[in-house]
């Protein structure tokens, strides 16, 4: 007796009958299939030959070049220099605690039990106590001007000053584009327009080039304050959009019963709405740190040494020309490597916040 | 029983929702201690004039006066109107992420500068009131309907108002629960509370109500005590809606 086929045959258990009804079950899909196939064979065995057999993992620029396949060492030899800048060497523990501090800033602040007015006031200490490690001068450390930061830490302190630093003004928007007030509604429009209608680039150029022109004879702001600043104005209005869409989402009878009871504006704003609002407002807010994360990097066209551009001082030794790709696949790993959990997380924050456990 | 004195007054109230007339010349009397019913077809224009009393709703024109001071645009009127009248709504509108403990210690302590001991002293002998006392530490979520609008009951009462409005408390409301708002209600009542009630609950207008207001297309149909309103409704509109509310 010949038991009829059973739909469920998986790719293991029956392969010829997998293959027949997912991958060759029309002309179209069966030559797509063996396109798929002919592009995995084409490009897999050389990517791991050059990734992995053929690469040197430890050795000099001479053996590298012998062997032909990736220079994982230029790597190795570099990434002091591709993490930190150009830091001085023995003060590189600094920087280190630094983007340590920042990993445990970013994962207290991941559980929603933490969501709680204090984690805006740690997030200002936690960047207080980054600014005291990084410059140093007092407790025996050693000075470093700012223009010797670099690297990882120098992203991370861009964008999330960022983020933290446009949230008060950000707030101050959003709850502006909503109020009665007309000249301050319209004002509150105006920056938030303006802001989201120009490119960060040239917010940049305007923070590194133009402003100073506009600062009295003998004032200088150097040009990391000036980039950050920047940012953060830039920032608020994307944030400050963030922030009004978690007002939008407080029922008008929280506001009302607030009012019946005889509380002001301000108290009304602080006690009962901004707290329901501004916990809606965290899972758009990680898209936005991802969002400045990435952008930061554009402060190499105003010669700041982020990440991005002190990979590219790696790769400017004579010594080691030439691994550009190397260098860059080492950079994206880290960029990758802070922006893919950040996208899972707010992955699982969507997820939670649907199933209204938020 | 209700004093000379009238507490809320409003003239010849007039209001606009754009270019919908939704109040159009309301006057009406309250004397202190005095409990009025207001009944009328949905969008009568009962919620928005109840609403114009703690000026929830601005009013164009007429004038309101509650407890002698004239609603204006003025702040100061408004927060010294607001200090001394309590409201429910059908919503409750608890605040979800305070304790109910925390809703009725909170204008207590920000508003009247009360100390937090003293607040919390306050809020538990209301909730004893409303015998919800051993859900002081839980969330509004975490009660029933009915728990909700009692604990909303007791957070307006802890600011000690002279008067209390109330929006259809028990609209939103399973009915096994209606009672349990009503007792509260009634209890209230008792005491001597200034009440102005929108309710479509005729037994409560029956037991408690000094005087029924009744509403149509934002104007004020007529008013009467319970007994004659009742019993010898005199306008056509009014027959036609204790007809159709009694069928059901
Ligand atoms: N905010 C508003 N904007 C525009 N129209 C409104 C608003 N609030 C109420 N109305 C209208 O005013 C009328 C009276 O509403 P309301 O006072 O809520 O009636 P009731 O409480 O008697 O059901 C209704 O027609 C309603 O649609
Ligand atoms: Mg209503």
């Amino acid at each position: 007796m010949a038991a009829p086929l059973p739909l469920s045959g998986g790719l293991l258990s029956r392969p010829l009958a997998w293959s027949r009804r997912h991958l060759f079950n029309s002309p179209t899909n069966a030559v797509m299939t063996v396109v798929v196939l002919w592009l995995l064979w084409a490009t897999i065995p050389p990517v791991v030959d050059w990734a992995l057999l053929k690469a040197v993992w430890v050795g000099d620029p001479a053996a590298c070049r012998a062997a032909g396949g990736a220079c994982w060492a230029f790597v190795g030899q570099k990434y002091r220099l591709i993490l930190f800048g150009i830091y001085p060497y023995e003060e590189q523990w600094r920087p280190l605690l630094a983007i340590v501090l920042f990993i445990v800033l970013m994962l207290v602040s991941a559980h929603p039990a933490s969501w709680r007015r204090w984690l805006f006031w740690l997030w200002l200490s936690g960047l207080a106590l980054v600014a005291l490690l990084m410059w140093g001068g007092v407790a025996g450390l050693p000075f470093v001007a700012n223009d010797r930061w670099g690297g990882l830490p120098l992203t991370l302190v861009l964008s999330t000053s960022g983020i933290v630093l446009s949230f008060p003004l950000a707030v101050l928007l959003a709850l502006g584009r909503r109020s009665r007030l007309p000249a301050v509604r319209a004002a509150s429009i105006a920056y938030i327009e303006l802001w989201r209608g120009v490119p960060l680039v040239s917010v940049l150029f305007m923070a590194s080039i133009m402003f100073p022109l506009f600062l009295p004879e003998g004032v200088t702001i150097d040009k990391l304050l000036r980039a950050q600043l920047g940012i953060i104005l830039f920032t608020a209005a994307y944030v400050a959009e963030a922030v009004r869409g978690g007002l939008q989402a407080i029922p008008r009878g929280q506001a009302e019963a607030a009012e019946a009871l005889g509380l002001g504006y301000w108290q009304k704003t602080r006690l009962i709405i901004l707290p329901q609002a501004l916990r809606l407002v965290i899972p758009p807010l990680v898209g936005q740190f991802i969002t400045t994360f990435k952008d930061t990097s554009l402060v190499i066209i105003i010669g700041l040494y982020d990440l991005l551009s002190s990979t590219k001082v790696a790769l400017s030794d004579p010594q080691w020309r030439g691994f550009y790709v190397e260098g860059y696949i080492a950079a994206a790993g880290i960029y990758f490597l802070f922006t893919f959990s950040m996208s899972r997380y707010s992955q699982y924050l969507e997820r939670r916040l649907n199933r209204g456990r938020i | 029983m209700p004093s000379d004195e009238i507490v809320i007054a409003l003239r010849d109230v007039n209001k606009w929702y754009g270019s919908f007339h939704a109040l159009r010349d309301v006057s009406l009397a309250v004397h202190r201690g005095e409990r009025v019913v207001v009944a009328g077809p949905s969008g009568s224009g009962k919620s928005t004039m109840i609403r114009c009393i703690n000026r929830l709703e601005e009013h164009q024109a007429g004038a309101i006066t509650v407890n002698g001071v004239e609603l204006t645009s003025d702040v100061k009127s408004v927060e010294a109107v607001r200090r001394d009248v309590g409201m429910v709504f059908q919503q409750f509108n608890l605040f979800p992420h305070l304790t109910v403990l925390e809703n009725l210690t909170l204008a207590p302590i920000w508003v009247k500068k009360m100390r937090r001991s003293e607040a919390t002293d306050l809020a538990m002998s209301y909730l004893t009131r409303v015998k919800i006392r051993e859900h002081a530490d839980k969330y509004p979520g975490q009660l029933s309907g009915g728990q909700q609008q009692r604990v909303a009951i007791a957070r307006s009462l802890c600011m000690k108002p002279s008067i209390m409005l109330f929006d259809e408390p028990t609209s939103a409301l399973d009915p096994e629960m209606i009672k349990e708002v009503l007792d509260v209600m009634v209890e209230l009542a008792e005491d001597g509370m200034t009440m102005v009630c929108v309710t479509h609950e005729m037994g409560f207008a029956r037991q408690v109500a000094d005087s029924v207001v009744f509403m149509a297309e934002g104007q004020i149909v007529e008013t009467a005590p319970p007994a004659e309103f009742f019993a010898h409704p005199k306008e056509e509109r009014t027959r036609q809606f204790l007809s159709q509310i009694i069928r059901h």
